[in-house]
């Protein structure tokens, strides 16, 4: 992340410079910093009511039966989370919103599964494998019927908007197999040194 | 006609999770629902103020980067080799870009719709890439943020795997179909 943040950044003065772009990119620090305390606000709403909600399915216990339904899949991507733990309930609840398009209601969910994720976790300053196979998961776009896209083309006048969905499940679904191969077989490369050894 | 559907149904599914979980809870398990949700709730805000360093810290990053336009740089290297394997290069910069912002994709998609017409094969590339990638920065920022932790350690080489693989199955999956 560190390189990556500097890459960005350093990329950017130094094509600044040669495009006489600087001004811009002096614009952009601004208004996104500005854009970034806007989204964190704004997911507040959002967050604190289906966080609520999600507190009462949790206490009907609704979020520890569908963690259940899932518990043979969980086994393979979470060996290291305990079957009835709740960042399991949280994990389902968070792909279920997901794969229905609901992402104001996915995010609340997935940042609860992080927390519990954490108390898991040994290394608090650093992220657990359930922790990376969990996000890397997200990047193949768990949503099976990408709404947005299909409001984009109809708006752009497409005679058949819809003609995408089938292609983008299958998309979707080789680049969450990808996902699962990746995060395990990274996780084996950089196993975690016990918090002893750390230098 | 199936778009209607799915709008539909998407205007149903929230009203009915707020009406039939603590419908559920308080007829089935005897729960005290308007406590429990507020219990629940109270996290809300302090998640979204813990978020703000790592969604400033990648978003001016990120803002940066574009306003800076080193994206034509990064497009112009991955050219040739883009075009060698067939990919059309008009739908290289919005591929990129998904990974670091959504807006920015999606307006860079609804150009290439306007030049090429959504129901071009470059058209209908775009959407099924736009459809199965994410806003892996974004994410991240998010996700990590929420519980401080700073070492993501192979997270962003995972997740930049996964959203290569979805461009290449995208790839891939249009030229069999299309």
């Amino acid at each position: 992340m560190n390189i990556v943040w500097l890459l960005l950044v350093g990329l950017a003065v130094v094509t600044a410079i040669f495009k006489g772009t600087m001004a811009e990119v002096s614009n952009a620090t601004f208004s996104a910093a500005g854009t970034a305390v806007q989204l964190a606000i704004g997911l507040v709403g959002g967050m604190t009511l289906f966080l609520g909600l999600m507190r009462v399915a949790h206490d009907a216990g609704l979020v520890q039966l569908l963690a259940r339904a899932l518990r043979p899949l969980f086994r393979v991507l979470f060996p290291d989370v305990p079957k009835d733990h709740p960042a399991l309930g949280a994990i389902a609840m968070n792909f279920g919103a997901n794969i229905l398009g609901l992402g104001d209601a996915a995010t609340p969910m997935g940042l609860k599964a992080m927390q519990e994720l954490q108390s898991l976790n040994e290394d608090k300053e650093s992220a657990s494998d359930a922790m990376c196979m969990f996000v890397a998961l997200h990047s193949s776009s768990l949503q099976l019927i990408p709404v947005m896209v299909i409001s984009l083309r109809a708006a752009a006048g497409s005679q058949n908007p819809s003609a995408i969905i089938v292609p983008t499940i299958g998309a979707t679904l080789a680049s969450m197999a990808v996902a699962i191969v990746a995060s395990k077989t990274l996780a084996r490369w950089q196993r975690r040194r016990p918090s002893g050894e750390r230098s | 006609m199936i778009k209607d559907l799915v709008n539909a149904a998407s205007a149903w599914i929230v009203p009915l999770l707020i009406l039939g979980i603590p419908l559920y809870a308080y007829a089935v398990k005897r729960v005290r629902v308007y406590e429990s949700f507020i219990e629940g709730a109270k996290e809300g805000f302090e998640i979204g103020v813990r978020i703000i360093p790592y969604l400033v810290a990648i978003l001016v990053a990120i803002g940066m980067f574009r306003a800076s336009g080193a994206m034509d740089w990064l497009v112009w290297i991955l050219r040739p080799a883009v075009a060698w394997a067939g990919f059309p290069a008009e739908a290289l910069p919005s591929s990129i870009m998904r990974s670091l912002s959504g807006s920015a994709a999606f307006a860079m998609s609804s150009d290439i719709f306007k030049l090429h017409g959504p129901d071009s094969f470059v058209g209908r590339l775009v959407s099924v890439i736009q459809g199965s990638t994410e806003t892996t920065f974004y994410i991240m920022a998010v996700y990590f943020g929420s519980i401080a932790v700073r070492k993501t350690r192979y997270t962003l080489a995972a997740s930049l795997i996964t959203d290569l693989s979805g461009i290449v199955a995208a790839y891939i999956i249009c030229r069999l179909l299309f």
